[in-house]
């Protein structure tokens, strides 16, 4: 029996394959080679450039932009790589509308910014494209280090100890190495498998083992790690997912944002992936508009994104906020769940409106619901860590932790933004660190 | 509305706009064709002698250079005068001409350099009913290693030599098309002159290399793996033709010497400029290449509106307007003072007047940490550099300093009256004239 958006309650097939393929193709295609010298024209090679600055990994933007309307991709890729070794991924993913686009002079001059993220992709797609990898290992220093976690910060940081001749060991608690990048953003901004793809381009530099499965608490333990080896970078990111803290939270129906992406992300067939047919996302960050939007392109009918507060103080991009809202999300702001209503299973979810300051109204609306993703924040999980500082890993400016030998980046660790770019930044920073550590 | 009618040496066309002796005036098909869009005139692709025409290479012809977008900036072509015969052409232009007796039908003729060749030819073609001739010596390549094109008009002899030979067999006008494959542009424009020719046509086009293919090591366009030079063309050669133009139309011997001007012609405006130095009317070819025929009517409607804004009834109203105003350096005014202003509205703190500034020129821009962009007047030139590469038209200008304000570079105020090289007091012949 065939299913369509109007079938009730949780279920798969609710699009044809065709249509499913359709919703989740390249969000950004990648330019073509005119496309992109058009797009590297438009650049102005300006001096002590602001997208510079913005980028947390300092790529040189306007060089390899230069390079790529010069007609060497392939300088251009290594341009980006040598400071971010996951610029392919990041061309992707990153929100270039609050880093390096929004402070491009041809944006704020008339609001159209040079593509820097599309260029990105062309040029780091060119180069991996060849299966080039642009880096050597220097020789064997015969240090060993621990890298826990193989997301972003953890990959970044693998690459740059293993490319300064250290042997370093991979670890992580899924059975894939990639972290977010291969769980956890929305599967149209990372088609054709890119992150696996990536990763094992990444690993290409060599000295570096992956051991999955093991995570801290989970056959590791931060003590054993540093007796065994000469430095430990955490880069173990956010497992645990905040609560609602409302009444019938536990009902059927209600699962986390992050497992519903990882869920989607790892399925080989996306007609087999169930979904409801009215989907409330609770959150206003990056996790609930991927969320809310693969919902919608699974084939749920309505799909309302829930945020407390109101649409300029969301963690969502502009432009996140307004992909959302062209694939037919709605997007309610100023409600704060109240109360999960249903039998066993959610059937409704209760708001009360609340101001930008969190007051309430005493005004209270329901919407209804059949399956409601959790995406308000994740939280550090793990015991026997160093100091923590607001709730994650205190950090100091080369990632160093509270723990002699032990460093940490990306998002368990204090510092910068959650963002991919600013862990692969962190990554690399301490690794340099560590790497200097060692040397002495 | 303004009038385009143009009678350039008596030949009368709706308008000053011609296509040049090229591919696109090769055949009847393309001539009505572009009458048929408006263009005012046609040169004639280049007649050559009776007998076997020559031939083309069975490859590429052109090789161009690209701005952005690949927005067509120049172009060469080794191309020959036309490949067709002679009586083809002849036929063709009789029918033509008869169906156009308003337009402007000029022959475009290279034959070998003997008298009775071009007093053979001449009368032969006249009998067209075309409107005048058009002697081919810019052709740089193919023809003038065969003693024509190029060949001749870099001899001020062989050219007032053949001007003559053609004033004595037709009573047709007469204009000398002369290459800018020369060290003096003067030279031959005055021979032609001495020659009898009723007028100039320039530039031809300009010996070219325009790439390099660097995996066969050859210059493009390629044949069978070598290249040769070509003719250049279109609008990068615009700049080195005006100043031609301009050249001869500001030399007493030749200033009353008519002027063809050709030489990257795209846009009306381009065609003002031109005729503004001194040019009657112009001849377009790589912009027709490049968008085709339709162009023409932009250049109409385009001369027509800046006429009438400007109040000019006829093209000879503005026609060397210009000419007075081009000197030689040693008479440009040195107590004109300009200093370089930057208007913080509109600049956008690319920082590319800094760079270049502080990089290649005075060291005059000041950046400040907020990426705000000013002047230091005391150490501005006024070189005009950041203006030039600043990507907001108008957002840098030049201020021009009042009499007796203090210029901060050089600690004098500006002087009130004009003064040049001539009597400066650096010059050394100045002094030694004192």
């Amino acid at each position: 029996m065939s299913k369509t958006p109007f079938s009730e309650g949780i279920t798969a097939g609710r699009l044809a394959s065709a249509q499913i393929a359709e919703n989740f193709g390249d969000l950004h295609p990648r330019l073509d080679d005119h496309e992109a010298l058009v797009a590297a024209d438009r650049c102005y090679f300006c001096h002590d450039a602001p997208c510079m600055t913005a980028c947390p990994t300092d790529i040189d933007i306007p060089l390899f932009i230069r390079q790529i309307a010069t007609g060497t991709p392939e300088a251009a890729a290594r341009t980006i790589l040598s400071q971010n070794i996951l610029g392919g991924m990041c061309a992707r993913v990153c929100p270039t509308e609050t880093l390096c686009e929004e402070v491009c002079v041809r944006e704020v001059a008339e609001g159209k910014p040079v593509e820097i993220g599309r260029l990105q992709r062309f040029a780091t797609d060119t180069l991996m494209d060849s299966g080039v990898h642009p880096f050597e290992r220097d020789a064997p220093t015969g240090k060993r280090v621990a890298v826990v976690g193989a997301g972003p910060a953890g990959l970044s940081a693998a690459h740059r100890l293993a490319m300064y001749g250290h042997d370093v060991t991979l670890y992580d608690a899924r059975a894939k190495a990639g972290g977010l990048n291969e769980f956890g953003i929305a599967a149209y901004k990372s088609v054709d498998s890119f992150a696996t793809r990536e990763v094992d381009w990444l690993m290409q530099i060599g000295g570096i083992t992956l051991e999955t499965g093991k995570r801290l608490g989970g056959g590791l333990s931060l003590d054993q790690l540093k007796a065994d080896f000469d430095a430990v970078f955490l880069g173990i990111g956010l497992g645990g997912v905040n609560a609602l803290g409302v009444d019938g939270e536990d009902k059927d129906g209600i699962e986390a944002a992050v497992d519903f992406i990882a869920d989607l992300r790892q399925s080989d067939d996306l007609t087999t992936l169930p979904i409801g047919r009215d989907v409330v996302v609770i959150g206003g960050g990056m996790t609930a508009v991927d969320a809310a939007v693969q919902a919608k392109l699974l084939g749920a009918l309505n799909v309302s994104l829930v945020y407390r507060r109101g649409r300029d103080r969301m963690n969502a991009s502009a432009f996140e906020q307004d992909l959302a809202a062209s694939k037919g999300v709605r997007i309610v702001t100023n409600a704060s769940p109240k109360a999960v209503i249903g039998n066993g299973t959610v059937r409704e979810i209760e708001f009360e409106y609340t101001d930008d300051d969190l007051n309430p109204t005493g005004q209270v609306i329901r919407l209804q619901a059949d399956q409601v993703f959790k995406a308000i924040g994740q939280t550090l999980e793990g015991e026997g860590l160093p100091a923590l500082e607001r709730g994650k890993i205190a950090v100091d400016g080369t990632g160093r932790s509270s723990v002699d030998g032990v460093w940490a980046g990306g998002d368990c660790a204090t510092g910068g933004d959650d963002l991919t770019v600013t862990a692969v930044a962190e990554g690399r920073d301490a690794a340099e660190d560590i790497h200097a550590a060692l040397s002495v | 509305m303004a009038n385009l009618e143009s009678d350039f040496v008596g030949i009368k066309s709706p308008n000053p706009f011609w296509l040049a002796s090229a591919p696109p005036t090769d055949k009847e098909y393309n001539v009505r064709r572009a009458f048929e869009a408006g263009w005012g005139g046609v040169v004639w692709k280049t007649l050559g002698a009776e007998g076997p025409p020559v031939v083309n290479v069975n490859g590429p012809r052109y090789g161009a250079i690209f701005g952005a977008d690949r927005r067509l900036l120049g172009l060469n072509n080794i191309e020959l005068i036309t490949d067709r015969p002679l009586e083809v052409n002849l036929e063709e232009m009789l029918r033509v001409k008869r169906d156009y007796p308003d337009h402007a039908l000029i022959a475009s003729v290279m034959v070998p350099c003997e008298e009775d060749e071009w007093k053979r030819i001449l009368p032969m073609i006249a009998e067209t009913g075309c409107d005048g001739f058009e002697l081919n010596f810019g052709c740089p390549h193919g023809m003038a290693e065969r003693g024509m094109g190029s060949a001749v008009g870099q001899v001020p002899e062989y050219i007032e030599m053949v001007a003559r030979w053609c004033k004595e067999a037709t009573d047709l006008p007469v204009i000398v098309k002369l290459t800018p494959n020369i060290t003096n542009v003067l030279y031959p424009a005055e021979a032609a002159l001495k020659g009898g020719a009723d007028a100039v046509s320039l530039i031809n086009t300009i010996n070219s290399i325009t790439s390099v293919d660097l995996d066969m090591m050859s210059p493009e366009p390629m044949i069978d793996g070598k290249g040769t030079h070509g003719g250049y063309c279109g609008p990068a050669v615009k700049p080195i033709a005006m100043n031609m133009v301009a050249e001869i139309a500001r030399n007493p011997a030749t200033a009353r010497l008519p002027i063809s001007g050709i030489g990257g012609i795209t846009t009306w405006r381009d065609a003002a400029e031109f005729m503004a130095l001194g040019a009657g009317n112009v001849q377009v070819c790589t912009a027709a290449m490049t968008y085709g025929f339709k162009i023409v009517q932009e250049m109409i409607s385009g001369l027509s509106q800046w006429m009438d804004e400007k109040g000019y009834e006829s093209t000879a109203d503005f026609v060397g307007m210009a000419t007075p105003n081009v000197t030689d350096w040693q008479y440009l005014n040195l107590n004109h003072v300009t200093k370089a202003v930057i208007n913080q509205d509109d600049c956008i703190k690319c920082g590319r007047c800094y760079a270049a500034c502080e990089d290649t020129s005075h060291q005059a821009i000041a950046m400040s940490e907020d990426r705000t962009f000013t002047v230091k007047d005391d150490e501005c030139v006024a070189c005009n550099l950041c203006v030039n590469v600043c990507p907001v038209e108008g957002c840098i200008t030049m201020r021009t300093l009042e009499a007796g304000e203090m210029d901060e570079r050089t600690g004098q105020p500006v002087a009130p009256d004009y003064g040049n090289w001539t009597t400066h007091p650096n010059n050394p012949s100045a002094q030694a004239a004192e």
